[in-house]
């Protein structure tokens, strides 16, 4: 090794330990009895129990919070892939008068802040009596949730060779048709890794989870955590225990798909 | 050509057609909730006080925020996390572009390694961090006194300076993996054949950087620092859990305090009002951005 790669991996290596401290510490104390947490804490771990998961999952009823982000962010990204694929569709293969504003105006939307649109969403879903429902978070996530689908299918869209409609309709297909038997079939690894990244935007968002919630009946999981009491004071076992359960399965997902998530999100700024 | 223009215009009418549903649900929940943010800004609307109506006051509510100790502060406190954290970050994910750059084994590792964090909760991310520097026995502290680099331990949350230490360290850990990955895609973009020509011509490590590595980066240098420049400017999530903008307002980003005005005092006139002003300094950003963005591209180029 050269003294320059040397320097390289150590830098990694210190990375990759950096990156993984706070879980460590966050796994080991999930399994460690509340009052041992804050009495001269050491690395390893001496007692383990399951108390807080079980708690979790009793007392807490975390269950609810779980089904609540499934469905909404699961419905989010099913409206956003099937409409938003469309739309990418048109933006990256066909041509058209206007365009390069339409590109524009979804990346502007893309990019501007959450916070400015709480009040009127809010007042919004007050009059239409959605405050507290699952439609009254769906709506809202696809101000974000849109616009980013288009921009990554746009780009998984675009690395299709041209020619393949065009022979598809050489041979009689229509353009719809060749849409659906052609493109979509070798879209599909673009079309997951969109959906996975559109899945995991809707499951970890927080301020409209927060802001059009008034309960636990309807909170997702992160507003149910950053929202966990105790009666006298901060329960923190089970709120890393709850930590550890809602980043598994992003963890997973993002781990099976990372080459395609990498490619999709790095697309835009290799393009420039 | 008259069949080729008729097969154009088919095509167009293909592409709205299928361009309308996207589009109609943006203007719906995005750009009109905009525009009616701007009228909830000129307009009177205490949800706590019903009976005062709706009034139309004009500018009355910027011209408060103008006068608003909290809101400067909380505008200071947003560009100060800004500044720091978009600074640390690009800094660290350069470095760490540049190591994962060489050829070496474990990629995968480090790959997978990066992505977690970026993609887990914020929420998340600001609790683990919260219970690492929570009270005076936590690990942060444990270790620090451990290490002999503190005797008395602080408790960094009720301190208005040093809870910024957690917040700061918090964003920089989930976010610079994913400022490296950026990089690190322009980097491999970069032509190999380049470096060897600098060699030959005996250009040292550092020249080859400054001269080939940074220009033909700049592009994906600059994509990195618009995307953090506007998602730290809207820091909500990490601050909210980790201090709830305190002790007092001390770490209070904006976001925090239009969320505050609207969700908790209920003032919708006043929230919205702060909610444009968030809102213009972002368009500035961005748009700042682009044109030193084009003109960086350009200059690339030429």
């Amino acid at each position: 090794m050269t003294p320059r790669s040397r320097w390289g991996t150590a830098a990694l290596g210190l990375l990759v330990l950096a990156t993984a401290f706070p879980f460590y510490w966050a796994i080991v104390s999930s399994f460690t009895p509340e009052a041992r947490l804050f009495q001269r804490p050491s690395l390893l771990p001496t007692t383990l129990v399951l108390d807080h998961y079980r708690a979790l999952f009793t007392e807490r009823n975390f269950w609810v919070p779980i089904r609540n982000s499934l469905i909404v962010a699961g419905a989010t990204t099913a409206i956003c892939v099937s409409i938003g694929g469309l739309c990418a569709y048109a933006l990256a293969r066909l041509r058209f008068r206007g365009k390069a504003p339409l590109l524009g105006l979804i990346l502007a939307v893309s990019v501007f802040p959450q916070i400015s649109v709480v009040s009127p969403l809010y007042l919004l879903l007050r009059r239409l009596h959605l405050i507290n429902t699952y439609p009254g978070l769906i709506l809202p996530y696809l101000t974000f949730a849109m616009p980013l689908t288009v921009w990554l299918l746009v780009g998984f869209f675009r690395q299709l060779p041209a020619e393949l409609e065009e022979a598809a309709m050489v041979d009689g297909a229509s353009r719809l048709r060749a849409l659906w038997e052609v493109i979509l079939p070798l879209a599909l690894p673009g079309l997951a890794a969109t959906a996975i990244l559109t899945f995991v935007y809707s499951w970890n968002e927080f301020l409209f989870a927060l802001s059009f919630t008034l309960g636990p009946e309807r909170q997702t999981v992160p507003v149910a955590i950053a929202l966990f009491r105790g009666q006298y004071q901060v329960p923190w076992g089970q709120i890393l225990a709850a930590a550890i359960v809602a980043t598994a399965p992003v963890a997973v997902l993002v781990l099976a798909f990372q080459r395609r998530i990498v490619q999709g999100l790095t697309s835009g700024a290799v393009k420039g | 050509m008259r069949a080729g223009e008729g097969a154009e215009r088919r095509e167009a009418r293909l592409a709205w057609r299928l361009v309308a549903p996207a589009l109609a649900t943006i203007l719906l929940i995005a750009l009109f909730p905009l525009l009616w943010t701007v009228w909830e800004s000129v307009h009177l609307h205490d949800l706590r006080m019903p009976w005062l109506g709706r009034p139309f006051i004009g500018a009355a509510n910027y011209l408060e925020a103008f006068r608003d100790a909290r809101f400067w502060g909380a505008l200071g406190h947003t560009l100060l996390f800004t500044v720091v954290t978009v600074t640390l970050e690009l800094g660290l994910g350069c470095v760490l572009a540049l190591a994962m750059n060489r050829a070496f084994r474990g990629r995968a590792v480090v790959r997978a390694a990066v992505l977690i964090p970026w993609a887990i909760p914020t929420v998340v991310a600001a609790l683990l961090w919260r219970f690492i520097f929570e009270g005076q026995t936590g690990i942060a502290n444990t270790l620090l006194v451990d290490a002999g680099l503190v005797r008395d331990p602080p408790v960094w949350f009720i301190h208005s300076g040093l809870a910024w230490v957690p917040v700061v360290l918090a964003d920089v850990w989930k976010t610079t993996p994913f400022v490296a990955l950026l990089l690190l895609a322009g980097l491999q973009n970069i032509d190999a054949s380049l470096y060897e020509a600098a060699r030959i011509d005996g250009a040292s490590a550092w020249r080859q950087f400054r001269y080939v590595t940074l220009p033909l980066l700049k592009p994906a240098i600059l994509v990195a620092l618009i995307f953090r420049t506007l998602d730290a400017f809207r820091v909500f999530d990490l601050i909210y859990v980790m201090t709830g903008g305190g002790p007092g307002t001390s770490t209070e980003p904006i976001a925090l305090y239009t969320f505050n005005s609207l969700l908790q005092n209920l003032r919708f006139g006043y929230g919205s009002a702060l909610s444009v002003i968030v809102f213009l300094i972002t368009f500035a950003l961005a748009l700042g951005y682009i044109r030193f963005l084009g003109a960086g591209l350009t200059e690339t180029r030429a």
